[in-house]
């Protein structure tokens, strides 16, 4: 799946990135020339206001409020309506949606952008839609569900027994609330990012980082003595080897998460950038007639994109999973060998 | 570096927070009690099963039992009925017997009777011809004293008597 999107993200968009620059060199001159690759990196990317659409003369556009702290000058507190069309607000202004201060000192950027508002809107959803499974079944006790209810309950069931139990082994209750919750946190803002006008949460770096770096935490939080043995005395590896095998071991550990970050990423920001290069393509045409070609094949991306966003979800929690698993497993029977490399292949082979 | 792969520290600060306050709120108020209440809808229908099971098996010895104690009462009223059968054969057989020999008692002790009567009408019948001779003899004995056709005619009718009697 991830290959194919990759494949179709390869094919699909060379043409769009070639055509950009022979466009921008032919017609550099003229002014307001469509850019689809600006276009597309200005959609995928951050941004301090919430802008939903534009007509011909009107945008509509929810300002966002920004945070920003300076060594020495403290906390400031304002509307980005203050820094739209890069206009300077209390010494600080946008750079490339960058917040940058007009004397060149060091700013940290703690405000509320699009993305960490969708982050808010989907855990007020996360909260909303999961306590009111929890209460289905206060309601229902040990009875059939029903409503919200049964639609979730074979997902939970399904991370459980498929994901947690088969991969971590008998300690798995500790670790599914992080399972569930990861699991649903991707899903519900993959499935966001694809509304129209939404921020892309989950195909933004710092947010893959931020889970990964979780699961690196508690795996290394969980591990056992085994997890260690395995890498500073890997078994039947000869002595001599050991110089070798310690650094591959220990780079490993960060490899994993690596992966992660880099897979989720990846997908989401590949399937962001598909869609959008097939919409370019009328304006880099500039014709009617190539928008049913466009919104077909946009179409399809988008229904790729909702099996992409579960399957994503689907992976990053199976992998969770299984380093978890590999870090708290008592003997190296076959069935949970799966610490090892980048886990991916057994990724494929779950499928 | 680009700024598409270059982390934001404003948005890992913001990630950590809400996803650590989803998390933590999640476990609290969703995940574990949806989790406890699967555990428990899943070991009350395993009991529920179970508790089938053992009732069916219950239900099989219990139908085993029953034919088998219908199969005892069979025998049982089989045998009853057997000696019941014996036992009135055996009450015919000896009632018979009793009856045969208490006819041939009585026909002995009726013939006993018999002779004893036949006897005595014999010893009777004895006594009243020889006294009937006496009795004759003596009449003769007078009337011969006074005539001779008187007595003739005195001897026919007593002899006439004695034929009536």
């Amino acid at each position: 799946m991830k290959r194919l999107l990759i494949a179709l993200f390869c094919i699909l968009s060379l043409p769009v990135f070639a055509q950009e620059h022979g466009s921008a060199a032919a017609e550099g001159a003229k002014t307001e020339e469509f850019r689809p690759g600006d276009m597309i990196l200005h959609h995928i990317g951050d941004s301090h206001e919430w802008h939903w659409f534009s007509t011909d003369n009107d945008h509509f556009t929810t300002y966002l409020p920004v945070i920003a702290f300076r060594p020495g000058k403290g906390v400031s507190v304002f509307s980005s309506r203050n820094l739209a069309e890069g206009k300077v607000y209390d010494g600080l202004k946008l750079e490339h949606e960058k917040l940058e201060a007009e004397d060149g000192g060091k700013v940290y950027d703690f405000s509320i952008t699009k993305n960490v508002a969708s982050l808010m809107l989907s855990a007020a959803i996360l909260l909303l839609v999961f306590t009111a499974v929890a209460r289905g079944y206060a309601k229902r006790g040990t009875g059939a569900p029903r409503g919200i209810q049964s639609f979730f309950e074979p997902l939970i069931v399904f991370i459980r027994d498929e994901v947690a139990k088969k991969s971590i082994g008998p300690k798995y209750e500790r670790y599914m609330p992080y399972l569930l919750t990861v699991f649903f946190f991707i899903w519900f803002n993959n499935l966001l990012g694809l509304l129209p006008g939404a921020a892309n949460l989950t195909g933004n770096i710092a947010v893959t980082l931020t889970m990964a770096v979780i699961t690196l935490l508690v795996t290394l939080f969980s591990s056992n003595k085994n997890y260690w043995h395995h890498i500073f005395a890997t078994p039947g590896v000869p002595k001599a080897l050991l110089p070798i095998m310690i650094p591959v071991e220990v780079i490993g550990i960060f490899v994993k998460p690596f992966s992660l970050m880099v897979r989720l990423f990846a997908n989401i920001t590949a399937g962001h950038i598909v869609i959008l290069s097939f919409i370019s393509l009328i304006f880099i045409f500039k014709s009617v007639a190539v928008s049913p070609v466009s919104i077909a094949f946009g179409l399809f991306i988008n229904m790729l994109e909702l099996l992409v966003a579960i399957l994503q979800a689907y992976i990053f929690t199976l992998l969770t999973a299984m380093y978890i698993g590999g870090a708290v497993e008592e003997h190296h029977d076959a069935d949970y060998q799966m610490g090892g490399g980048d886990g991916a292949d057994n990724a494929h082979a779950a499928h | 570096m680009p700024p598409i792969v270059n982390p934001e520290l404003g948005l890992i600060f913001w990630q950590v927070v809400i996803f650590g306050i989803v998390l933590l709120l999640l476990r609290t108020f969703a995940w574990k009690p949806i989790l406890s209440s699967l555990k428990e809808r899943e070991s009350s229908i395993e009991g529920a099963l179970r508790m089938a099971d053992q009732a069916k098996l219950e239900m099989q010895e219990l139908k085993a039992g029953n034919e088998k104690l219908l199969a005892e009462a069979r025998l049982e009223r089989d045998r009853i009925l057997k000696e019941a059968t014996a036992v009135s054969n055996q009450l015919i057989e000896q009632a018979k017997t009793k009856a045969t020999e208490e006819g041939a008692r009585m026909i002995e002790q009726a013939r006993e009777a018999i002779q004893n009567e036949k006897n005595a009408a014999l010893a009777e019948v004895k006594g009243t011809a020889a006294k009937l001779s006496i009795d004759i003899a003596e009449r003769i004995l007078r009337r011969e004293l006074t005539d001779q056709p008187a007595q003739q005619q005195l001897v026919d009718s007593y002899l006439q008597e004695v034929k009536l009697n």
